[in-house]
């Protein structure tokens, strides 16, 4: 059995720190944003984990391909981390942006272009799991897995980019603002440096999660082998 | 002085779901490490006693 490395619970301990830094610049450093109060701080974890969820899903769709390519497994575990930890970050994604639109749009969800693709590309990837449980013969999940990513990938451009090509209410806060964009805030110096250290956090945060995730997929692989050597 | 409307609940509410998926999710995954492990150890000692 492999002992975790050294680099690994170095990398537990930077994310946690990480973690308090962007809590506490989001909480206490970054300006009260003077419509919409308080609640203008969730933006700060809300950017931050849809920066890593999206980043995930394009992982495992590079992985994917890297997969069908050479058929290595290790590949497969790499998808299927990236994928979980996407997932479970994206979700808060939602969760924050939901929370985020009550006082602001004065309702908790609406079927707005942004909010619909971000709930289906949601969908997809618990999808993902579904399909994989689905699948007993190691090999052929991995490939069905590899070709859903690649295929499930396509949904994280058109999330990305659908507030900046179609008419919708939520704001465009990285780039050229929607005209029809409600709860739209334009950022002080202090509001872009907690952002930043946000974005930074999450994505020690994820190399972390994936590290250990991967090494669970590992001994995932090593129980199944074994169980098919001792039921023989 | 500024006067900003009071949405602060909400923001407390952001900030408790965000960590307690984020500590469930941690928390999944020690559990799950710790199931495999033992697993591990006891299909290990299976497999020797057979070769016995």
């Amino acid at each position: 059995m492999q002992s975790k490395p050294i680099a690994l619970t170095i990398l537990d301990i930077l994310s946690v720190i990480s973690l308090g830094v962007a809590t506490y610049f989001a909480l206490v450093f970054a300006p009260t944003e003077l419509f919409m109060g308080q609640v203008q701080r969730v933006f700060y974890f809300h950017v931050g984990t849809a920066w890593v969820g999206m980043l995930g899903f394009i992982l495992a769709a590079i992985a994917g391909i890297i997969y069908l390519i050479n058929k290595d497994m290790r590949w497969d575990r790499f998808e299927v981390a990236a994928v979980e930890i996407s997932t479970m970050f994206f979700f808060i994604t939602i969760v924050l942006g939901s929370i985020w639109a009550r006082p602001a749009w004065n309702t908790w969800w609406t079927w707005d272009p942004r909010l619909t693709t971000a709930a289906i590309t949601e969908l997809i990837y618990i999808a993902y799991f579904m399909l994989r449980a689905g699948i007993e013969d190691p090999e052929k999940r991995a490939r069905f897995g590899a070709v859903y990513t690649l295929l499930g990938g396509i949904s994280v451009p058109i999330t990305f980019m659908v507030i900046r090509l179609f008419r919708t209410i939520h704001p465009v806060v990285i780039g050229n603002e929607s005209a029809a964009a409600q709860g739209g805030f334009s950022m002080s110096g202090d509001m872009v440096t907690a952002m930043l250290v946000s974005f930074a956090a999450f994505t020690i945060i994820f190399i972390d999660l994936m590290w250990h995730r991967i090494r669970i997929g590992g001994l995932q692989d090593k129980v199944e082998e074994l169980k098919l050597k001792v039921s023989m | 002085m500024e006067t900003y409307p009071d949405t602060s609940s909400y923001m407390v509410a952001g900030y408790i779901v965000s960590f307690l998926t984020m500590g469930i999710y941690v928390l999944s995954m020690y559990i799950r490490n710790r199931n495999l492990k033992r697993d591990l150890e006891t299909l290990e000692d299976m497999d020797t006693n057979k070769k016995k």
